[in-house]
């Protein structure tokens, strides 16, 4: 019993010294965490403004949680909805995510710069009916593009299209290369709704109806999907990132681009960071324009917010690392460093540096700045739209079943609108 | 230095002693706490109650885990809306079955309002059928071969047992290398002189390899089972066909199967109770497609409440309940079969 008694007193000592010294550290430190995606670099930018945050405000401790893209879109809803989830998370839904939004108004230094500086992209945040809550700012403003592999054309030894070059022009182009050079996949396109908006924007569809609701299947929107369908027929697409799964499962072609398979992909601005990083001088690839259409050449915008949330028992905390996050100089090196189009009105007016970026980065960057600066009106409203993802996703899982020969393309323009429709009640049902 | 044993060195043993004492120091005190009140309680109930008292913390844990979870998954069926909580979920009735059941066919799921659900049941139909036979049928002859007398025989078992300890996620991720357009198993069809095959395009070739991955993962659990039952086999049965010169396939048909049949009903009925809850390994695998061609009941009701952009629990709870009571017959079915032989 004598060997039990020191064991037992070290034991309970060291506990009570362990009480002793985290107990005033604990009560005087704010801790709020963040969840944050990652498209290409981004994420270790973000730490190293964090890490000088917190160097800067001592009492406050920021809790960095780095989690798939997947978890962002489907389980934080759930987590949120339970009153669990994070402060501050980085979002692409958020019309879906805006009823947990938090005001910031009340909280921060300057509500005016922030309207003044995110005006428009602060609509996409709102709950439906508010005008003037302040829930985030945009990490980046996306823009969907083609990415080209400039290499293969090269060696195939067929012109590059122009610049008002429309998607019949480039998917005739890319089935040459890819015929010449033997690549299996002439034409990417990302499986995702909000992709297929880019060409179905540019084929003329409306998505809205004379009273503001949606409708989805008309002219332009067929074109668009029977564009796709048709080259998946033709080989210009593949079945394996259409046809290859079910549902609403995102598939993107980043794998097969860097590995020289692709003669062009189209995704968007997010990927210039990566394709900088990974395809490094493997080959020349160039961002091109958005190809054009009977409705024009708009690209679909997008992109990252960072959004509070109302469920966080520390609103002034997260009030003040937002300010700090949306600040001038800090979101000019976030943007610089990260390669991102800016989501800052005054930044993007006097253009962002990219000191890091490769020559192949810098020049896409101009390209998707430019188209930018041409998205329609319609294309930001789809966007900023409350149910935008319930359209895109009943497109891509209905089109994924006519491409794989499941169903056809009329039993998949009836279906889409029945999903939408079931879906936006579903939604309203109180 | 001196070899001999000092008084103030521990001896051997001595510290782990102690050690082993600390350790049970807690459930010694507790035992001795516990004891009265025990004690009281058993005068009070008297000892044959006794029994249901041991029983509670079990009942509680399976409460609290699997009957609560139930009672919250029928109360969301009847619920619509996408509020998470259900006090706040509006009371829809039998809608969300309606809904599922809405049907022109049920053998053409395009002829219901709810295809994908209809189109999962199918899909789990066929994938249950293909993979509980070929279960069966390999798991039966892989045990018949491994209950022989060969060299090695420890070490196939722990082989045929090893893709039973892997997660199946490890397992689909594995076999999803081998099988994708520049996977191994294409880059062997090309250095033969073949073609390469996109097995993830062609809806046949999906539902095979979801099959085929399947049965390769769990064929060592269900050939364990079967071992078992061969080896209860008396040997004496053998040895008296064998004084007889009794055929093998005689042997086989008169006296294995008949005797391995109570295992051969708990391997059938278990693979098919596994083989409709199937999800993990098939939506790694082929992420339910080509289009919906190995899209799973339960992977729908995974998309349905969780990955669509509008999380119908209700409607997603309401398939659950229904897979639920096709698991539920299922398992009344094995009940019946075991009792059937018992008697």
């Amino acid at each position: 019993m004598r060997a039990v008694k020191p064991v037992i007193a070290s034991l309970v000592l060291s506990l009570l010294s362990a009480t002793a010294f985290s107990a005033p550290a604990s009560a005087e430190t704010t801790t709020i965490r963040m969840a944050w995606y990652s498209d290409g670099i981004e994420g270790e930018v973000m730490a190293d403004l964090l890490k000088r945050f917190r160097e800067q405000n001592k009492d406050i401790d920021v809790v960095f949680d780095q989690v798939p893209y997947k978890a962002v879109n489907e389980n934080l809803p759930v987590q949120l909805a339970s009153g669990q989830g994070p402060d501050i998370a980085r979002v692409v839904d958020m019309g879906g995510l805006s009823r947990f939004a938090l005001d910031m108004r009340p909280y921060l230094k300057d509500p005016g710069y922030w309207e003044t500086n995110f005006g428009p992209f602060l609509e996409w945040m709102r709950p439906a009916g508010d005008t003037q809550a302040i829930p985030g700012f945009m990490t980046q403003l996306t823009v969907t593009g083609p990415f080209v592999n400039k290499t293969l054309f090269e060696q195939a030894g067929v012109a590059m299209p122009g610049e008002k070059a429309t998607w019949e022009d480039w998917a005739k182009a890319a089935k040459e290369v890819a015929g010449k050079v033997q690549a299996p996949f002439p034409l990417a396109v990302d499986r995702s709704g909000h992709r297929f908006y880019a060409l179905a924007m540019s084929q003329g569809t409306k998505i809205f109806g004379a009273n503001g609701e949606p409708d989805v299947v008309d002219d332009g929107f067929k074109r668009a999907a029977q564009l796709v369908y048709d080259w998946h027929k033709s080989g210009v697409m593949s079945k394996e990132l259409w046809g290859s799964v079910s549902g609403t499962a995102y598939r993107a072609a980043n794998d097969e681009f860097k590995n020289a398979q692709v003669v062009m992909y189209l995704s968007g601005s997010w990927q210039i960071a990566q394709f900088a990083k990974t395809v490094d001088n493997a080959f020349d690839w160039v961002a091109v324009p958005n190809p054009c259409g009977p409705g024009g050449c708009s690209s679909m915008p997008g992109g990252g917010a960072l959004m509070a949330f109302k469920t966080t028992q520390h609103p002034k905390e997260v009030a003040r690392l937002m300010d700090y996050l949306a600040s001038e100089p800090v979101l000019a090196e976030f943007y610089a460093r990260s390669l991102f189009v800016p989501g800052h009105l005054g930044l993007a007016k006097k253009g962002i540096d990219y000191p890091t970026a490769s020559p192949e980065a810098a020049a896409a960057l101009k390209v998707f700045t430019a188209s930018a600066a041409q998205v329609s009106p319609l294309a930001y409203r789809t966007q900023g739209y409350i149910n935008s993802r319930i359209i895109f996703n009943a497109a891509i899982s209905r089109l994924g079943q006519a491409v794989s020969g499941e169903t056809t393309l009329e039993d998949a323009y009836k279906r889409i609108t029945t999903d939408v429709a079931q879906q936006i009640a579903e939604r309203n049902k109180k | 230095m001196s070899d001999a044993p000092s008084a103030a060195r521990p001896q051997p043993g001595m510290a782990e002693g102690a050690l082993a004492r600390v350790a049970v120091l807690p459930v010694d005190l507790a035992l001795r706490l516990l004891d009265p009140p025990m004690r009281w309680l058993q005068r009070l109930i008297g000892a044959r109650r006794m029994a249901y008292v041991f029983l509670l913390p079990n009942f509680a844990f399976f409460g609290l885990f699997v009957f609560l979870p139930i009672g919250i998954n029928v109360v969301f069926s009847v619920t619509g809306g996408t509020a998470l909580f259900p006090s706040e979920r509006p009371y829809v009735g039998t809608e969300q079955f309606g809904y599922l059941f809405d049907c022109g066919s049920f053998l053409d799921p395009s002829s219901c309002r709810e295809d994908h659900f209809w189109r999962g049941v199918a899909n789990t139909a066929k994938f249950v059928a293909f993979q509980v036979t070929a279960m069966v049928l390999f798991s039966l002859v892989t045990a018949l071969i491994l209950n022989m007398k060969i060299r090695g025989r420890g070490i196939f078992r722990a082989v045929y047992f090893f893709p039973v300890l892997l997660s199946p996620v490890v397992v689909a991720l594995i076999w999803k290398w081998i099988l994708q357009r520049d996977g191994l198993l294409n880059a062997a069809l090309t250095t033969l002189g073949g073609q390469k095959i996109l097995f993830f395009v062609d809806p046949s070739w999906a539902m095979f390899w979801a099959v085929f991955v399947s049965v390769w993962a769990h064929m060592g659990f269900y050939t364990l089972i079967l071992l078992a039952g061969l080896q209860a086999i008396p040997a004496d049965l053998y040895e008296a066909a064998e004084m007889d010169a009794t055929p093998r396939w005689r042997v086989l048909t008169r006296i294995t199967l008949p005797l391995l049949w109570p295992n051969m009903i708990v391997v059938i009925v278990l693979a098919l109770i596994k083989g409709a809850q199937t999800f993990d390994e098939v939506f790694v695998l082929t992420g339910g497609g080509p289009g919906t061609a190995t899209l799973m009941v339960v992977q729908y009701i995974y998309e349905t409440g969780f990955a669509s952009q509008v999380q119908n629990f209700g409607l997603a709870a309401a398939a659950s309940v229904v897979l639920g009571l096709v698991l539920f017959v299922l398992t009344l079915l094995q009940f019946a079969a075991a009792r059937r032989k018992e008697i």
